[in-house]
């Protein structure tokens, strides 16, 4: 993904300033890191955007800003990124451990401490493996030949000569050998390194490529993990803030003189802000509950009347872009489709715990942009950058929903006025009604066909829900595919994982579906006849004859879809079998889906991050859609908010393509984008029903089962 | 605020607490015992399962004091003397997890589940399991730690077993 572009998804998670310079503090570093040696060199620029002036942001490029050996060999990385579920704190340490030659079990990673490591934009947009794989993979390499070099110097030999492995450097003439820790104790090395990082390739990759398990699984099964909201300071009290009657409300008037009479109750305000501090959270909660408040909440369009307003917000004027071409086409097709308004719904809902010592604030909060929020923190309390630090244990994930610090503010706000550290979490009501959503969307397609299948005019608009994955991966001669904006959406709007390719592909691939039955052709071979992208043919065929295509008709009571696309250098092709019974209820049957992103780090963590996208992707499909009305969320609760549940989980079969010979791309998100369309699809070949909008089931949004509706 | 005496992995803590106050909270803020998780508070994710006597129950919708008299296992008392039980065993062989944070809701019901039925049908296990939210989507491999831990090669015998 081009910079702009990942500045532009930057800008859609409601940060409204630029981010602020932050120059790491390399005595406060070197202290933190304690004992042991640093490995300080110059290393190769431009592994990642690192190399650029990123918003301000000139990433270290000393190899010793990223990783530290101690004298035991213990190493230990630092990297910005930050571990939500999708497997790279072990992933990561098998790119390191690969290229420096060193045991993997001897790499410890430091993520997300924003006192301790470059840096970064943020966990999103699918970076961490195709931009910090490579930057950690050279830093790696740097240390690696400046330990050769070292041993090389102390045994008086030729550095060629020796041998890197398993964190030992060895001479096989003399079987001399040195442990990477014993190398760098009592000496600092530096060194300059030229050129272009050679890095080790994929296909002799002995550590990275396998399918090493979770590194700290045990801690998870044994609930000793500490999360956001596990998190315990000494003296810690707990809090609670007063939500509004509904969006862009104003208060009128509050009484909290029932909150302040309770013992041990704080009540904190400050403008619009109210909130509480007890010593445990049932008398906070109850505390709140006491609080007397009148809003003033400006009418606000339902959800009712979401689409009609958003097309005319953002602009459909119903008028073509490509007449002509249209005209020309033996077959032509115009149709809608539509995407809900969704929730990220993270199992751990927003969490934070704040701490001012001496006039430092110290959080600790589940968050996808540990430096976003830490300048959230500094702006919203008028701190210098060293004022702040935010520490981001690994979090019960957020699927793009995460990369804001209200609740990190909230809980410093507290802690501020408590004078002591503050937890706050956020209830699943206050996570589905004051987080952000993704955004809801129309996409209009328009196309022109011949009748011998071949592609000849394309026009794609999307309306709100972003511009990603908006290209079509098919030829065709003539095609206009434009992004419009809509200025005053109802629901807070952000990130999402896949967010705009979602329904971009959701759009696509049904409307190429649409043409396929139009003409009469078999859905996969309508597609391969107008594709020449071979990573996207190979994925279709892989899935699809995995899945045994075309040995089966579709039947009233069982229908085969299929779909597949490209975004963010991943490839990826589902088929789908879906069962309807008497009733019309819908259940997915089973799905393959392929995937090729090249060359695999963890085939086992990489299984694990395209099934989950899967069974996510069946909420966004059939059932999930935020429901609102007057400035408020209706349905903030799992009870009305429906999501996918074993039940509803079909039989899954991931099919992986491993290119050794291409880099390796991300993986957390376009796994999601396939499964809708296949869905309805196939729901289409069994019924000759064609759904348009997700979520695709009538009874959306509550707990009926999902049902195959009628146009 | 009231004492309150509970039975929790083989050992009797006193606190105080609140009255009406969920066993949930008394668990992870007076007691430190944070492995059982807050996921919706209303009964609908099963991140907050633990074991009244070997029965899931969700403790965000349990009162602490109707508790006093059952004896409570969270996930913090399965592994015994640094030796996981076998459903414990089995999430980690099948990878079934991503962030985890249902992790120990699901390990806590599944041990619930294959108490009662030591070789569950799949309706068994769906019935058991329904309840218990992942959001990353890792339900496939749950189920197939549960298949492992009731049927697979690992040892799942005496005190490697929760106690109630
Ligand atoms: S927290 Fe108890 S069921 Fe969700
Ligand atoms: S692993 Fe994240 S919620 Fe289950």
């Amino acid at each position: 993904m081009p910079v702009d572009e990942l500045m532009k998804e930057a800008e859609l998670h409601e940060v409204r300033d630029r981010i602020r310079l932050f120059e790491l503090d390399r005595r406060e570093f070197l202290r933190l890191c304690g004992g042991g040696l640093l490995v300080c060199m110059s290393a190769v620029a431009g592994a990642q955007e690192s190399g650029r002036n990123f918003g301000g942001h000139a990433l270290p490029q000393e190899v010793s800003a990223w990783i530290h050996i101690d004298a035991d060999g213990k190493v230990t990385v630092f990297t910005g990124k930050v571990e939500i579920g999708q497997n790279i704190r072990t992933s990561l340490a098998q790119s390191v451990a690969e290229e420096l030659r060193a045991p993997f079990a001897s790499i410890a990673m430091t993520m997300g401490d924003t006192d301790l490591v470059p840096w970064d934009m943020g966990t999103f947009g699918s970076r961490t493996t195709p931009t910090m794989g490579p930057q950690l993979r050279t830093m790696a390499m740097t240390a690696r030949q400046m330990l050769v070099e070292a041993a090389a110097q102390r045994w008086k030999a030729d550095p060629a000569s020796l041998i890197a492995e398993d964190g030992r450097v060895t001479n096989p003439a003399t079987s001399e050998s040195l442990g990477y820790g014993e190398i760098t104790r009592g000496e600092k090395l530096v060194a300059k390194v030229s050129g272009d990082p050679t890095l080790t390739p994929a296909t002799e990759w002995k550590i990275a490529g396998t399918a090493m398990p979770k590194v700290n699984g045990r801690e998870f099964v044994t609930g000793k993990h500490t999360y956001p909201s596990d998190v315990v300071r000494p003296g810690m009290v707990f809090g609670k803030v007063l939500r509004a009657a509904g969006y862009n409300a104003t208060l009128i008037s509050v009484d909290t003189s029932g909150a302040e009479k309770m013992p041990g109750v704080q009540v904190v305000r400050d403008g619009d802000f109210v909130g509480v501090v007890a010593d445990d959270v049932w008398t906070a909660e109850q505390a709140l509950g006491k609080i007397d408040a009148k809003w003033n909440v400006p009418a606000q369009i339902s959800n009712a009347e979401l689409f009609a307003a958003l097309k005319k917000g953002a602009g459909d004027d119903g008028q073509t872009e490509i007449g002509a071409a249209l005209a020309s086409a033996e077959v032509k097709l115009e149709k809608t489709y539509t995407v809900a308004y969704i929730a990220h719904a993270p199992l751990e809902p927003r969490a934070a715990v704040a701490e001012w010592t001496d006039g430092k604030l110290t959080v600790w909060t589940g968050t996808q942009r540990p430096f976003g929020v830490k300048d959230e923190l500094a702006r919203a309390f008028r701190l210098g950058a060293g004022q702040v630090r935010v520490m981001m244990p690994d979090m019960g994930s957020g699927y793009g929903g995460k990369h804001t610090g209200e609740c990190a503010v909230e809980a410093a706000r507290l802690a501020k006025a408590a004078g002591k550290p503050v937890k706050l979490v956020w209830t699943r009501e206050e996570e589905f009604t004051w987080a952000y959503f993704r955004p809801a969307g129309v996409m209009e397609i328009r196309s022109g066909v011949q009748r011998d299948g071949t592609l000849v005019a394309w026009e794609h608009h999307n309306y709100n829900s972003g511009p990603s994955a908006i290209g079509t991966p098919y030829k065709v001669a003539t095609k206009v595919e434009r992004y419009h904006e809509w200025r005053e959406a109802p629901l807070a709007q952000g990130s999402y994982r896949g967010l705009a390719a979602t329904a971009n592909h959701f759009a696509r691939e049904t409307h190429m579906d649409e043409l396929a039955h139009e003409l009469g052709m078999d859905p996969l071979e309508f597609r391969l006849k107008n594709l020449d992208d071979a990573r996207l043919r190979a994925v279709f065929e892989a899935a699809a004859e995995r899945f045994g295509w075309g040995k089966e008709k579709s039947t009233a009571q069982r229908g085969f879809g299929v779909a597949g696309g490209t975004e963010k250098g991943g490839y990826t092709a589902a088929c789908a079998e879906v069962e309807i019974d008497a009733g019309k209820k819908v259940r997915i049957r089973r799905v393959v889906q392929a995937w090729e992103s090249g060359a695999v780090v963890n085939p086992d963590g990489l299984r694990n991050q395209i099934m989950g996208a899967m069974v996510q992707a069946i909420g966004g499909a059939l059932f999930e859609q935020v429901q609102f009305a007057h400035g408020k969320v209706t349905n903030p609760h799992f009870a009305e908010y429906r999501v996918p549940r074993f039940r509803d989980t079909p039989e899954i079969e991931v099919v992986l393509i491993d290119r050794t010979d291409l880099p390796s791309a991300g993986a957390g998100e376009t796994g999601i984008v396939a499964l809708a369309p296949a869905v309805g699809n196939a729901i289409f070949a069994a019924t000759g029903v064609r759904l348009r909008d997700m979520p695709m089931a009538v009874g959306a949004g509550n707990r009926e089962q999902a049902v195959a509706g009628s146009e | 605020m009231a004492d309150l005496k509970l039975h929790v992995n083989g050992a009797e803590m006193q606190t105080q607490a609140a009255e009406d106050e969920p066993l949930l909270w008394v668990l992870r803020n007076r007691l430190g015992l944070t492995g059982t998780k807050y996921g919706c508070g209303e009964g609908q994710c099963g991140a907050c399962t633990v074991l009244l006597d070997g029965k899931a129950t969700r403790s965000c919708l349990t009162p602490a004091s109707a508790a006093v008299d059952a004896k409570i296992t969270t996930i913090e008392g399965l592994e015994q003397q640094g030796r996981l039980t076998a459903v414990q065993q089995a999430f980690l062989e099948e990878g079934a997890m991503q962030c985890g944070y249902c992790t120990s809701g699901m390990v806590m019901a599944a041990t619930a589940l294959l108490r009662e039925h030591a070789h569950p049908s799949e309706e068994q296990v769906m019935e058991a399991m329904n309840g218990n939210m992942c959001r990353c989507g890792t339900y496939p491999r749950i189920a197939a730690a549960i298949r492992r831990a009731a049927w697979g090669t690992v040892e799942k015998k005496g005190a490697a077993y929760a106690r109630g």
